[in-house]
């Protein structure tokens, strides 16, 4: 000790002295939060605040916190609508760290944080709590309710989400415009656990999917390369995946809770990933379907997406199965109407092979009414469903539409399919051509011809007019539609039909008037026309594509008047159940045309003739 | 007189956190002593395998309270290395400077707090205070004052603005503003050389022989320092120098401490001229939502010279979207640990609050 003494300078002995020099200045304690009130920094990260108009329920911010402080809750009161789940996040303030990943997640953007961080009670449930766009109501805060400033908010280096898709390849305009080849690529496997790895399994996609396809469970599987796995979530509700997995009208992604700020998580090309890579053969083996026969027999008419569904889950289920098909090959509208660039006969194969290797029967140039009498079918099985869908199109029914030249749609694609496939001669193909509609199958045929002409003449000559006064109006697809843009289909959104002009008994073109409404004030079709404003387009065919309708021709008159009718539909119950109890229907004779609905109403059907027959033993 | 135990912490004024240590006493010497860091215990390596890769960051900063931020930084740095992830340049040298911020914070609680054990009160509130506007810079770029959770893989969760760099500069003035008033207080004061000098000394074998990095090895003569024998970040690109000293008592332990504040102060003064203007502060781990990144498979490990010593992390992972392993190398492991066990006996009962002050012994850094 002595040594160290004399090794500090005599000179500094009051060195320690000189901070006296503070005893006269202010001090720089604060005293909170009695006397001051101390403002946190901007980006503070205090109490939450939820904005319930934008919030989704997606519970996002919940899977991400780190503490599990927040869970999500169901609200009473609030309704479940599709893109929203009813429950909003609670958090409890007794686990949160307050490290803002739940902020930086939200999938809206709903979910901020304000700069309130004083909050003191001796009531421990007053810290869990369900934020609303005031915020907490923080005792002995700082700020009033709902006052306080944000703070902690999301910025683009603190996105915690993904917004871009992972690329899918698609074969450029100029060269598929030249051939019927399927347009989409597909995902690679690296591709497709990339895009996999965007979602954020909210679920919200189940609830709007029609089938209520359990979407956020395969893309997990995709995620973690368990496409076994995957197959068997596709399978519980939707055996037409392959199909599904290309011409869905993919719902679930208009309302993918990142598709709230970015673009949705691709799950129609995801799904079609998981179809597309497992061998078919393998298919037996991984679904294990082993039922128990029933020793009941169900009759299903039409081997569309209805029936097909309805069939692969009566067979599971242990029924013996029998589809009545009018047409030479099972599919219906996929196998005769929707173009090959989108789905190639191949696809569909794979679907139908599988139901047929369960035992279904598919009896084809089956016609009813014609080759076999309803009543007999009725006579031969226990229960019987209708899916017969739309076959019928609709007519604008203008001056002139009676003309050869002009032509339905529906019948047209089945004559290409018909002739790519082989078994039909070539459809006319106009050097100019007028389509009139603005939905699906009017991008389909509009489609389908420009590739017959580029094919005959080298050039693209197609004029696409629809009532719709836009591209977002028109009930087609925007994919659909730009994809038509690119292969050189023009549109003319807003204008309705008023004559087929034909001169010397030959189509020349179509006259039209501008449309100014659609729809009315009750959202009903009531189309206003400025009557002044009209333009012509020069045509040597139109074809008209704005609907399509039922036909129960084969239906016997005293079961028609025993059903029950809205708007052209068949009234049923929940489970496809019409008012005669051993008869069922599905599809768009009952929900109108989307493949999706075709197999949801298979999948109730199925469980409907099952409860029925069940019930009658 | 026969043998007393006494009880040092947990809940004890003088201790440094939820530590223990239980002394075996004999008159004034302590005859022997066992440490119990345990009480912090919450398993942080376990509970890593449990988390996202991403949500990691809010438990990690909790391995050291005083000095978060290396933990953030070791972990991201142990991901970049496995992910092979290119970092933005602007997050690098934000990252640096919050690393000597954060080090100038815990050197100015160690250097005022050495007035706790030996009674020079007025030095404790001016390094608290002091620190406490570092702190309100962090609060300032992060939106929290302790646990930070700024650094994360792949960079920096947001830019630092000029407002905030303004911040900086000007607490960086004033900072260099007190360091004569430290040293007059503490440096220049009897009390202090008498209670320190020559006190509590750790010899270079001792300190080798045991893994002591960080003051409590420079201290006696061995120029140790991650930042320059294993350069992370860019402190390659800037100019400072690592105070030794050749005593190991506790006196030189604390006036390295105060020497390196100064060095900090060069640091983040290039840092902040160095540092170019950009946009992008990170980039993703993977393709993905954060529930849903994913390391590939490998490990690394990931050091920084922490104010206590090297500091380190080591990350396996199996490819999935949680680690698979995570080991920290806690500074204060060896000091704190074999050291109080095997070089506290012989020390009077007074030197061992000074022991834990000046080699800086972070309970939950020892059980992880």
């Amino acid at each position: 000790m002595k040594q160290s003494q004399s090794q500090m300078p005599k000179k500094d002995f009051f060195a320690p002295v000189k901070a006296w020099k503070f005893l006269g200045k202010k001090p720089v304690t604060i005293e909170v939060p009695n006397k001051v009130k101390r403002e946190a920094s901007e980006r503070y990260r205090g109490f939450h605040i939820n904005d319930w108009s934008k919030c989704i329920g997606c519970g996002t911010c919940a899977k991400v916190c780190p503490t599990d402080a927040i869970k999500m809750v169901e609200v009473p009161g609030l309704v479940q609508e599709d893109g929203k789940l009813p429950q909003r996040p609670v958090i409890d303030y007794g686990r949160c760290s307050f490290c803002a990943l739940c902020v930086d997640i939200c999938t809206t953007g709903s979910l901020q944080m304000t700069r309130e961080y004083i909050h003191i009670s001796d009531d421990p449930e007053d810290y869990i709590f369900m934020p609303t766009e005031k915020g907490i109501k923080a005792k002995r805060g700082l700020y009033e309710h709902g006052k306080a400033p944000l703070g902690w908010v999301k910025d683009k280096d603190s996105d915690l989400l993904d917004l871009e898709r992972v690329l899918m390849e698609m074969v450029e305009p100029q060269e598929r415009v030249r051939s019927f080849i399927e347009i989409v690529k597909g995902y690679s496997k690296e591709q497709a656990m990339k895009e996999a790895a965007r979602c954020v399994g909210c679920g919200i996609c189940t609830y709007t999917c029609p089938a209520h396809m359990d979407i956020p469970q395969y893309i997990e599987s995709i995620y973690n390369d368990d496409l076994e796995e995957g197959l068997r979530w596709l399978y519980r509700t939707n055996p037409l995946s392959m199909v599904c997995g290309r011409v869905c009208t993919h719902r679930c992604e208009s309302v993918c809770a990142i598709g709230n700020r970015g673009e949705p998580v691709a799950i129609r090309w995801l799904k079609r990933y998981i179809i597309d890579n497992v061998p078919l053969e393998e298919y037996s083996r991984i679904l294990d379907i082993n039922p128990e026969k029933k020793g009941k027999s169900i009759g299903i008419i039409g081997s569309g997406p209805a029936g097909l569904a309805a069939a692969y889950f009566l067979a599971t289920m242990g029924y013996d199965v029998t589809i009545y098909e009018a047409a030479p090959r099972p599919g219906g509208v996929m196998r005769y109407g929707i173009p090959k660039y989108r789905l190639p006969d191949e696809a569909l194969d794979k679907d139908i092979a599988l139901i047929e290797a369960l035992g279904v029967r598919i009896l084809t140039n089956m016609k009813v009414g014609e080759d076999i009498s309803f009543d007999e079918i009725a006579k031969k099985h226990d229960a019987v469903f209708l899916a017969t869908g739309f076959g019928l199109g609709r007519s604008t029914k203008v001056p002139g539409t009676d003309h050869p030249n002009v032509k339905q749609a529906l019948p047209m694609l089945k004559m290409i399919r018909d002739f790519l496939r082989g078994d039909g001669p070539k459809p006319p193909v106009p050097k100019k051509l007028v389509v009139i509609g603005g939905g699906n199958v009017a991008m389909d045929i509009s489609r389908s011809m420009a590739r017959l002409q580029m094919i005959e003449y080298g050039k693209v000559d197609v004029h696409t007019a629809s009532l719709e006064r836009t591209y977002e109006e028109m009930p087609a697809d925007m994919d659909e539609i730009e994809e038509a843009l690119e292969e050189g289909v023009k549109f003319y959104p807003g204008w309705g039909p008023i004559e087929i002009v034909i001169e010397n008994d030959e189509v020349k073109g179509v006259r039209f008037k501008k449309c100014i409404r659609v729809f009315d004030e009750n959202h009903r079709f009531n189309p206003q026309f400025d009557e002044e404003k009209q333009i012509f387009l020069e045509a040597d065919m139109v074809i008209e594509a704005i609907g399509q309708a039922p036909d129960y021709s084969y239906l016997p008159q005293e079961l028609q008047e025993k059903l029950e009718f809205f708007r052209g539909r068949i009234k049923t119950n929940e489970y496809g159940q019409t008012a005669i109890e051993w008869l069922f229907a599905g599809g768009d004779i009952v929900h109108g045309p989307d493949i999706v609905h075709g197999v949801a109403d298979g999948h109730a059907a199925a469980k409907g003739i099952d409860l029925y027959l069940s019930s009658k033993e | 007189m026969g043998e007393v135990k006494l009880f040092f912490g947990p809940n004890h004024p003088g201790m440094h956190g939820n530590f223990s240590v239980h002394m075996y006493v004999e008159g004034d010497i302590v005859k022997r002593a066992r440490p119990l860091p345990g009480f912090l215990h919450r398993g942080f390596e376990k509970l890593m395998e449990r988390r996202f890769w991403y949500s990691n960051i809010a438990l990690i900063p909790r391995i050291c309270v005083p000095e978060p931020d290396i933990n953030e930084a070791c972990y991201a740095m142990a991901i970049e290395k496995i992910a092979k992830l290119d970092v933005p340049e602007r997050a690098q040298w934000i990252r640096m400077i919050i690393l000597e911020l954060a080090r100038m914070a815990n050197h100015l609680m160690a250097v005022g707090g050495i007035g706790g054990p030996l009674g020079l009160y007025t030095a404790s509130h001016w390094g608290m205070a002091d620190r406490d506007r570092i702190l309100d810079i962090f609060e300032a770029i992060s939106g929290a004052r302790i646990y930070h959770m700024y650094i994360v893989p792949g960079g920096v969760r947001k830019n630092i603005t000029p407002k905030i760099e303004e911040m900086i500069w000007k607490f960086l003035e004033y900072i260099e503003s007190r360091f004569d008033d430290y040293e007059n207080l503490i440096f220049k004061n009897r009390i202090v050389h008498s209670r320190l000098k020559g006190r509590i000394i750790l010899t270079r074998e001792h300190a080798l022989e045991m893994g002591v990095t960080g003051v409590g090895l420079r201290a006696t003569g061995v120029p140790y320092d991650v930042r320059k024998v294993d350069p992370y970040l860019f402190y390659d690109k800037v100019d400072f120098i690592v105070p030794t000293a050749t005593d190991g008592d506790a006196f030189s332990r604390v006036y390295l401490k105060f020497q390196e504040l100064k060095q900090s102060v060069r640091i983040i003064r290039q840092a902040l001229e160095k540092m170019p203007q950009s946009d992008k502060v990170n980039v993703p781990i993977s393709k993905g939502s954060a529930l849903r990144h994913r390391v590939p498979k490998g490990m690394a490990y990931a050091h920084v010279e922490s104010a206590r010593g090297e500091y380190g992390f080591f990350v396996v992972s199996d490819g999935k979207n949680k680690p698979y392993r995570v080991a920290v190398r806690g500074a204060s492991y060896p000091q704190g640990l074999y050291g109080i066990e095997k070089y506290l006996p012989g020390t009077r009962i007074e030197d061992v609050p000074v022991w834990l002050a000046t080699m800086d012994v972070c309970a939950p850094e020892i059980d992880r």
